[in-house]
């Protein structure tokens, strides 16, 4: 059982909401604590919220899987339905491999609670201008588990020539709640979302390990939807690897970019720095899986359920972040 | 079982006829279109109208069929005008169902042929269209308002008329030996036109199962609306190479300027519609229509491959397929002449 304290800015809550915010965290942390991992708050007729967070249009139940058709022999290229590409994938992988090794040194921690087979909604943080994590965890997972991992992003992604094609090929997803749905519960896969989004790829070097909002809690939705464990993971280095110093919004509005990020990398090796990340060592700790004891396949779940549920993971992550940096003793080793 | 084809002078109207002339319990069939049927038939009556309210009542009401399959919506933009688009699919389609709808109608089933265009392609879609989603951009084209309109129309006449089971299919891209569609065009050239930087999954339906499904959902009482496409997806890049073609990329940005001169100089016609689908793709769930019992004789990856095996054989010899022409006097000569002696109707 990991350790469930409170962050700092919980410790001493000033106003009633914060209270009630309090508690409803201390009530999941304590049904968690219990009963190994199982979340559940009680029938959520009572507290139902009026519309579904994430909207999916109606599913009929029972949709049987739909695998792939058997025409292996007549087909040329190994692109399947979703975009990726196992070919290009291992060439990524070779390509990525010293990087991986060398430059981040990541070492894994907990990489056990990962399924080998069936699906799982891997939830994680989020940090540097170009994010670092993504790869590193799908590599990571790839070459330990020999499974794929589809990672979800910004629909940005599926408008830029080349970098959108490589993007999907190396297993890119659009975050759409149906594709993140479909690849969870029909195709078991496991599927890495960061619910900070850019919120955590975009924020300051000051505010470096302290979590964003965790969206509107949508993950949890899915992941309940789907009927499959939610898998928090904790990953430190990626901030130092390509931090923030200063944000220009009139040069991302320019742009028409989430945020335009002046880089400690930039400053450092000039317009090479767009691309080169600082060799901080990665540490990687995968934390217990969480399965949810909701019905899958209800049209809406309650809201203040999803709501403790996000806000439960969150704050395991960010305890996690925290015992982590404890035990840092340098940024580079 | 009588039926009323419309859009008999299409490939797809013609072949259907032939299709269902193979029946016994078809006892009727009536083919209404401007244009002259495309293949030879053998009992199908071809009347030459157009989609006048008027005739069309007059024809329901003394035929009296009991199944009309609306085959007539264009959905090739680089064929038709948007003013002719816009008169066959939504004026057309108002006048069927009105005419199908009238007071002492025997109409009892509606099928009507749409498309996947229905859904447009845009960075937001979900990776897999399900029957029941909407579209994520407006539409910017005529033939996907029109489409729209026609779509509204079949709902509102659903609603109206719960006598009546209506099916609405709807096709992904079509290829095969016998089509054009902007797909099978580019296709054929010497080189196919590709954006830059971009790759999508793309999906096809072979031009049997488009003939099968019709006539799946006319053999069949399953009202709803169904998507029919071929299992499977395959990303632009990999049909190119199976069907032996060099890609020729145009430019990401401006990408419908680009595609003007390829369109002045009558190489290749690539509408709005059919560029956002060599961007963002389109595939769509199949599972709704092979639940309801159709049974594919060809996945995405095989119409594909049959498509570049006739490509093959008609770059050798030409055209393949015996040519026809519909002689009007000769036709009414064998369906109604004395002196032909018919079998089995003795």
């Amino acid at each position: 059982m990991l350790p469930c304290g409170m962050p700092g800015h919980l410790d001493d809550p000033k106003s009633t909401t914060e209270q009630a915010s309090y508690e409803a965290v201390q009530r999941v942390m304590e049904a968690v604590k219990g009963e190994e991992n199982v979340i559940d708050l009680g029938p959520s007729a009572e507290q139902s919220s009026t519309r579904a967070l994430v909207p999916l249009p109606a599913r009929r139940s029972r949709e049987l899987p739909d695998p792939e058709p058997p025409d292996r022999e007549i087909r040329r290229g190994d692109v399947d339905p979703w975009g990726r590409s196992e070919r290009v994938r291992s060439i990524a992988r070779r390509m990525y491999d010293p990087l991986y090794r060398y430059w981040f040194r990541v070492q894994w921690e907990g990489i056990e609670h990962i399924p080998t087979e069936s699906g799982a909604l891997l939830v994680s943080n989020h940090a540097g201008a170009i994010p670092s994590d993504a790869p590193a965890i799908m590599h990571g997972i790839e070459t330990q588990l020999g499974r794929p991992v589809y990672g979800l992003a910004e629909y940005l992604f599926r408008d830029l020539p080349a970098i959108g094609t490589l993007w999907s090929r190396a297993g890119g997803v659009t975050a759409h709640p149906d594709n993140a749905y479909r690849l969870l519960k029909e195709d078991q896969q496991l599927v890495l979302v960061f619910p900070e989004g850019a919120k955590g790829t975009g924020k300051l070097y000051k505010d470096r390990y302290r979590l964003a909002r965790f969206g509107r809690g949508g993950f949890v939705e899915i992941a309940m939807r789907a009927g499959v464990p939610i898998i928090p993971i904790a990953v430190v280095g990626a901030e130092e690897s390509m931090p923030i110093l200063f944000k220009s919004k009139r040069l991302a509005n320019l742009l028409g970019i989430p945020y335009a990020p002046i880089t400690a990398n930039m400053l450092m090796f000039g317009p090479l720095g767009g691309l080169a990340y600082l060799p901080a060592k990665f540490r990687i700790r995968v934390l217990e899986p969480i399965h949810f004891t909701a019905e899958p396949d209800q049209e809406r779940y309650s809201r203040a359920r999803v709501m403790d549920a996000s806000e439960m993971i969150r704050e395991r992550i960010q305890e996690a972040l925290y015992d982590m940096l404890r035990s840092r003793r340098s940024t580079w080793w | 079982m009588r039926v009323l084809v419309t859009g008999l002078g299409t490939f797809w109207g013609s072949r259907l006829a032939q299709a269902l002339e193979q029946f016994d319990d078809v006892e009727v069939i009536v083919g209404l279109d401007t244009n002259e049927p495309r293949l030879p038939l053998e009992r199908t009556e071809f009347v030459r109208a157009d989609s006048d309210y008027s005739i069309l009542q007059r024809i329901v009401k003394a035929t009296k069929v009991d199944t009309i399959l609306h085959t007539h919506l264009l959905v090739d933009s680089t064929e038709n005008s948007n003013r002719r688009m816009h008169e066959v699919n939504v004026i057309g389609t108002m006048n069927l169902l009105a005419a199908a709808g009238a007071a002492g109608s025997t109409v009892r089933k509606l099928i009507v042929k749409s498309s996947t265009l229905i859904y447009g392609a845009g960075k937001r879609d979900p990776y897999f269209f399900r029957e029941e989603m909407e579209r994520t951009t407006p539409p910017h084209t005529e033939v996907e308002r029109s489409l729209l309109e026609t779509s509204a129309f079949v709902r509102d006449f659903a609603v109206d008329n719960p006598h009546v089971v209506v099916t609405k299919l709807r096709f992904s891209n079509a290829l095969g030996d016998d089509i054009t569609s902007p797909f099978a065009r580019s296709l054929s050239l010497p080189v196919v036109p590709e954006i830059l930087g971009f790759d999508p999954r793309l999906q096809f339906v072979h031009e049997e199962d488009i003939t099968g499904a019709l006539i799946f959902a006319t053999r069949n009482d399953i009202p709803g609306v169904y998507n029919v496409a071929g299992r499977g997806t395959m990303p632009w890049s990999e049909i190119c190479e199976v069907v032996g073609k060099r890609r020729i990329p145009l430019p990401p940005f401006f990408t419908n300027w680009a595609a003007e001169p390829l369109r002045m100089t009558r190489v290749v016609d690539l509408p709005p519609e059919v560029l956002d689908l060599l961007r963002y793709g389109r595939v769509v769930d199949t599972r709704a229509y092979r639940r309801a019992g159709f049974e594919y004789k060809y996945t995405t990856a095989a119409t594909v491959n049959a498509f570049a095996r006739s490509l093959r054989l008609e770059s050798v010899v030409g055209d393949s397929n015996p040519s026809y022409r519909y002689e009007r006097d000769v036709e009414t000569f064998f369906r109604h002449s004395p002196a032909i002696i018919r079998e089995g109707n003795e």
